[in-house]
């Protein structure tokens, strides 16, 4: 199994690494929306997967982010100094939204994000002075990288895919020390972890804060990516969707938001063919998903794992009493 | 190791001292001034009828609700006002009466997660190993408990009495100075009560963990709380109708009528 998925990572790096100066500009476009879309759910996974909280919210972080890089790049200020004035900004403003969490959860939070994230959506359209409104922004520049031009949409995904393997390289070191098992913790049990000194309080609002910062970066890149950025793609419907990527990739699997940003990004771009069906053909797919597996594309090894013991066990029990049923 | 909590106490001092505490819910008087100490080492048990007022004086001393009166004291430290965060932090231990185990994490992962926020800062915690450093202790505990063959296994995927055994496992982890056990036996068969009542002498006495451990523990079953217990106090109506030794208890006619029955 080990060296199994070790060959799936060397395959899967090497076609990311080779394949695109071989696509056409469309092929790449759509690669670096799918980083751009991994780094977003990666830190809603972190905030939905790992520590349990119910967040529909976090397009608009990703729209901040967006608009952070895009303003300050208008500014005059470099695209290196705003994806961390995006990524602080977001974390702030995440730790205020974690406030809610502290009193309400499930269903109820889930409300009180989404009413964040249209509260959001509304100071991008209307508050032109700034924002540009439905106009929006146009002509993001690409950043430069140490003196190369990233202008090329070859070299922009190269970076893309840096800042797309270095946050993963990040999140990973926070899930493997301390901090990853108090965000289980506080997601499989809540009062328990409290009983055993766990600050709940300060976790809550940091697994916000980070997802936030996560989607805060994935929307400074978007907006270099695109070039053009609108109200659109950071209202409600895009949270829901973010949701949707770390449910079906499987909430709590640290590769799940690769899964998931795929289907949320790339399925629709193949089921182009089904036209005026596509979304039928999309929905019934989730629809038929959310079913049989509710905890996502990831958890079938899982799955099959527990099959099999499950059967070594009945197994065992079956030996187990005709043994005691024989004569000694 | 020595740890932060375990303060040094006058010979003789209790860990735990609950005086004069109150508890209304509207008119039902729940607990009506109950007073009593516990010693270093000690393992104190709470018996009484159902509606005697035992689980509202536990909740209270875990943090969980606040005294109407009274006062709770820990190491000879005020600390009727905390919440169950701040108590643990003081050294305060707790087994629930349902199952409370991290259920998709491993068992050695839960014992770990029970400490490991006893030792640095939130900041540095997110730099240190994945195990804390706590990796030999919750070796020792998962012998102790037996549980060496599931320990790599997630603690949702055991049997009750293993989760069980986990669940208690994870209260000795932060080596607390007090331990509250609510109803350690609760939907334990009885091959196992036997085992749960050795583990915690065991614990009481094991010179590497537990050792300063003291213990009070809610049960009804009679046969284990009379076996374990160095001291019994007896509750009905919200008030104590005795404290004393297990032969003092059984002896106590009162309490035979009242609670003990035939």
């Amino acid at each position: 199994m080990k060296k199994l998925s070790l060959i799936a990572w060397l395959v899967t790096a090497a076609v990311l690494l080779v394949a695109p100066p071989f696509l056409k500009n469309y092929g790449i476009y759509l690669l670096s929306y799918w980083m751009v879309f991994i780094i977003a759910t990666m830190g809603l996974n972190l905030t939905v997967g790992y520590a349990g909280q119910k967040s529909l919210g976090h397009a608009a972080f990703f729209g901040i982010g967006a608009y952070v890089v895009a303003l300050l790049m208008k500014a005059g200020i470099s695209f290196w100094l705003g994806l961390p004035a995006a990524a602080l900004l977001c974390f702030v403003v995440g730790i205020i939204l974690g406030f809610p969490a502290l009193r309400v959860q499930t269903i109820y939070l889930a409300f009180a994000t989404l009413g964040f994230n249209t509260a959001v959506w509304l100071v991008m359209r209307n508050e032109e002075w700034l924002t540009g409104g439905t106009f929006g922004i146009n002509d993001i520049a690409r950043p430069g990288f140490f003196g190369m031009s990233l202008d090329s949409n070859l070299a922009y995904y190269y970076l893309v895919l840096g800042m797309t393997v270095l946050m993963g390289l990040l999140l990973l070191g926070l899930l493997r020390s301390p901090w990853g098992k108090a965000f289980t913790a506080l997601r499989d049990n809540p009062i328990r972890a409290e009983s055993l000194g766990i600050d709940t309080r300060n976790y809550t609002l940091l697994s916000f804060a980070i997802g936030a910062a996560y989607a805060g970066i994935a929307g400074g890149l978007f907006a270099s990516l695109v070039q053009f950025i609108e109200p659109a793609p950071f209202a409600v419907g895009s949270s829901i969707m973010m949701y949707l990527m770390v449910v079906v990739g499987g909430p709590g699997y640290f590769l799940g938001p690769v899964l998931g940003a795929a289907v949320g990004v790339v399925l629709p771009e193949w089921l182009r063919f089904a036209q005026a069906w596509y979304l039928f053909v999309f929905g019934s797919a989730v629809v038929l998903l959310m079913i049989w597996l509710p905890d996502g594309l990831l958890s079938i090894p899982d799955r099959i794992r527990a099959k099999k013991q499950a059967k070594e066990a009945s197994a065992a029990r079956a030996a187990a009493a005709k043994n005691m049923g024989a004569p000694t | 190791m020595t740890h932060p909590h375990h303060h040094d106490r006058a010979a003789g001092a209790p860990v735990l001292q609950v005086t004069g505490l109150k508890k209304a819910y509207g008119a039902i008087q729940a607990v009506g001034g109950v007073s009593f100490s516990v010693q270093p080492g000690e393992i104190f048990g709470v018996i009484g009828p159902n509606g005697s007022g035992k689980t509202t004086l536990f909740n209270s001393m875990l943090g969980q609700i606040t005294p109407d009166e009274g006062k709770i004291e820990l190491n000879g430290e005020d600390v009727t006002q905390l919440g169950p965060l701040e108590l643990n932090r003081r050294g305060v231990g707790r087994t629930f009466q349902t199952l409370q185990v991290f259920g998709k994490m491993t068992v050695r992962d839960n014992l770990i997660v029970a400490a490991q926020e006893h030792s640095g800062s939130m900041f540095s915690r997110m730099f240190a190993p994945g195990d804390s450093g706590l990796g030999a202790r919750a070796d020792a505990l998962i012998d102790q408990f037996r549980i060496r063959h599931v320990a790599d296994k997630k603690a949702g995927e055991l049997s009750y009495g293993q989760q069980k055994l986990v669940d208690i496992a994870m209260a000795f982890m932060s080596e607390p100075d007090l331990v509250l056990l609510d109803e350690p036996c609760a939907g334990v068969n009885p091959s196992l009560v036997g085992g749960i009542s050795t583990l915690l002498k065991q614990l009481n006495q094991n010179p590497k963990i537990g050792s300063h451990s003291s213990f009070v523990v809610i049960e009804h079953n009679m046969d284990f709380v009379m076996d374990l217990c160095h001291r019994i106090m007896v509750m009905v109506e919200g008030k104590v109708m005795a404290i004393g030794t297990p032969a003092e208890i059984r002896a106590n006619k009162e309490v035979l009528e009242a609670y003990l029955g035939s």
